[in-house]
């Protein structure tokens, strides 16, 4: 019989990724897959703080991700460096200050590799309310914004001309992704969150006409890859995040291949004719 | 030569009789925009009024579409005065859109970007430019004509007060390109619309615009076509034989001739050094 400990990591994981594909695709669209990633790791550093000053983990990191996305957003007006380094800078610095903080508190025993990589082990109750009712509160949001954004990411400009405030969307959507990086973390792992957002997305994306259904179709693919990463890692003795982005990986490339089969999208047999 | 003002006369009718006594949409006076030290644009003033078309007209690097993003709110104005009529309901193609190749989206899913409408208003405004057989292809497949009149119907099927085109015939061949203006000047009789355009083609601007406005950093000269090609600011921007633009597109519209307009394009090309100097010599002075 499978234990308790797996079906809370599994409905958790579950919920995580319902959320995660919607928001992934976005990522995709806006080509911010770094700046989820820098992101992600500064969720290490809020981790640190949270445990150094005895809050929710999940608050702390929710908290530093934010404060880092919006740092970001600062020093790119700036334009004193290209984003790119912006971001390899505050990626790293965030998740080495993390490090570092975290080994200063020698009184402290926290296992770092579940926090970097994920924990089955570590989902309670409590998280699996956290995860549906802030999950739900992100849907909703993202809802409410939908237009806005997508608005805005086709053309920033356009969508402000109309008058839809694609700004204000812009920082809602960073505000949600921090949120999910939050409630993630616990699942995959600081190191793995981003791959959950943008693996299932892009899965998404061969199959999609429209950017509706392939934020509905990347929920349900990145669910898949949960389920199956999950029962893989329970079986083969594998730790859950790594097993959760393989089951994600592995559907990606079944979805590179029924492109090139299927008749009318490939390019090999019909050209034959 | 008498020929060819009765032309004119007969193509400014439209605009004089556009009501004049109308609310501007739009209007800004001593507009201004810097970045940092530097001034994009200064000194703009204009006024667009239902039913009339304004066309921006300068060398790249003139500050069009500077002045045409204050106007819509897009960029904050350093110095001036801007008012809108409140709740200007504004249609914009952009100058540059490419949609990432991530992102599905079809020409159907493209009209309803910024708003909600039903299908037969989607039918309707892809009629109206003629892609009405485009609608479920991905926008990343189209020609750049057949994108410039998803755009444009895109911003038509919000029924704009104000109708804004920056470089409406970017990446469209020539014959497309009279299509694409002959379309949005049966838009205007249609709509009743303002319409605000950024335009390189000088001898169509000339021949299907109420009133131009030459930027180089400032506004050079503005006014009813016929006045903005005889006023030496325009000569001296884009050469004396652009002044002919106005009388070679009203004389005929064969593409022999249109070919002679494209000589004259290219003149504006080759006197853009010279409508650079023009700035310098503003500058200094």
């Amino acid at each position: 019989m499978l234990d308790d400990f797996f079906w809370r990591a599994l409905i958790g994981g579950i919920g995580v990724a319902l959320v995660a594909g919607p928001l992934g695709c976005f990522i995709v669209w806006r080509r911010m897959a770094y700046f989820g990633d820098t992101m992600a790791h500064s969720a290490l550093l809020g981790v640190a703080l949270a445990l150094l000053l005895e809050v929710n983990v999940i608050f702390g990191v929710f908290t530093i991700a934010t404060g880092g996305a919006l740092a970001l957003v600062m020093l790119q007006r700036q334009s004193i460096l290209p984003t790119d380094a912006l971001l390899g800078i505050l990626s790293h610095s965030t998740l080495a200050l993390g490090l570092v903080l975290v080994s200063f508190m020698a009184w402290l025993r926290i296992d770092l590799l579940s926090y970097l990589f994920g924990d089955l082990l570590a989902v309670s109750l409590f998280d699996i309310v956290l995860i549906y009712g802030g999950g739900l509160a992100v849907l909703g949001l993202l809802a409410l914004i939908w237009r806005p954004l997508l608005a805005g990411t086709v053309s920033e400009e356009l969508a402000a001309a109309e008058a839809l405030n694609p700004e204000r969307a812009r920082l809602v959507f960073m505000i949600l992704m921090a949120a999910v990086i939050a409630i993630a973390m616990k699942i995959v792992g600081i190191l793995l969150i981003t791959s959950l957002l943008i693996i299932p997305a892009a899965t998404a994306r061969r199959f999609a006409r429209g950017p509706e259904t392939m934020a509905l179709m990347a929920a349900g693919l990145g669910a898949l890859a949960v389920i199956l990463g999950l029962f893989g890692s329970l079986e083969f003795d594998t730790p859950s995040g790594p097993s959760v982005v393989v089951a994600a990986l592995l559907l990606f490339v079944v979805s590179l291949l029924s492109h090139v089969f299927t008749p009318g999208t490939g390019q090999a047999p019909e050209k034959s004719r | 030569m008498a020929s060819v003002i009765q032309a004119v006369e007969e193509v400014k009718r439209p605009a004089a009789e556009a009501p004049q006594i109308e609310a501007p949409l739009i209007e800004a006076s001593g507009l201004g925009v810097r970045r940092g030290t530097h001034w994009l644009v200064r000194g703009v003033d204009l006024t667009i009024r239902p039913g009339e078309i304004v066309t921006l007209i300068g060398p790249n690097g003139s500050g069009k579409s500077t002045t045409v993003k204050a106007l819509l709110g897009i960029l904050e104005t350093s110095e001036g005065c801007l008012s809108r009529q409140p709740g200007l309901r504004i249609g914009y193609v952009p100058q540059k859109l490419s949609v990432d190749q991530t992102m599905p989206l079809t020409v159907r899913r493209l009209m309803t970007l910024t708003g909600r409408h039903d299908r037969a208003e989607i039918e309707a405004a892809l009629n109206e430019v003629a892609i009405a057989h485009l609608a479920e292809r991905p926008v990343q497949q189209l020609s750049g004509g057949e994108f410039q009149r998803a755009l444009l119907a895109r911003a038509l099927i919000r029924r704009p007060q104000l109708l804004v085109l920056d470089e409406p015939v970017q990446g469209v061949d020539f014959a497309g390109e009279i299509a694409l203006y002959e379309l949005i000047h049966d838009i205007r009789e249609r709509l009743g619309c303002g319409i605000l355009m950024i335009s390189h083609d000088l001898h169509i601007v000339m021949g299907q615009t109420d009133t131009v406005v030459c930027l180089n950093g400032h506004v050079c000269c503005s006014g009813t076509p016929q006045v903005v090609t005889a006023s030496p600011e325009y000569r001296a921007l884009f050469g004396s034989r652009a002044a002919s633009a106005l009388a070679i597109y009203r004389h005929d519209h064969d593409h022999v001739h249109l070919a002679d307009g494209r000589v004259v394009a290219h003149d504006h090309e080759h006197d853009h050094s010279r409508g650079h100097k023009h700035g310098e010599d503003h500058d200094a002075g």
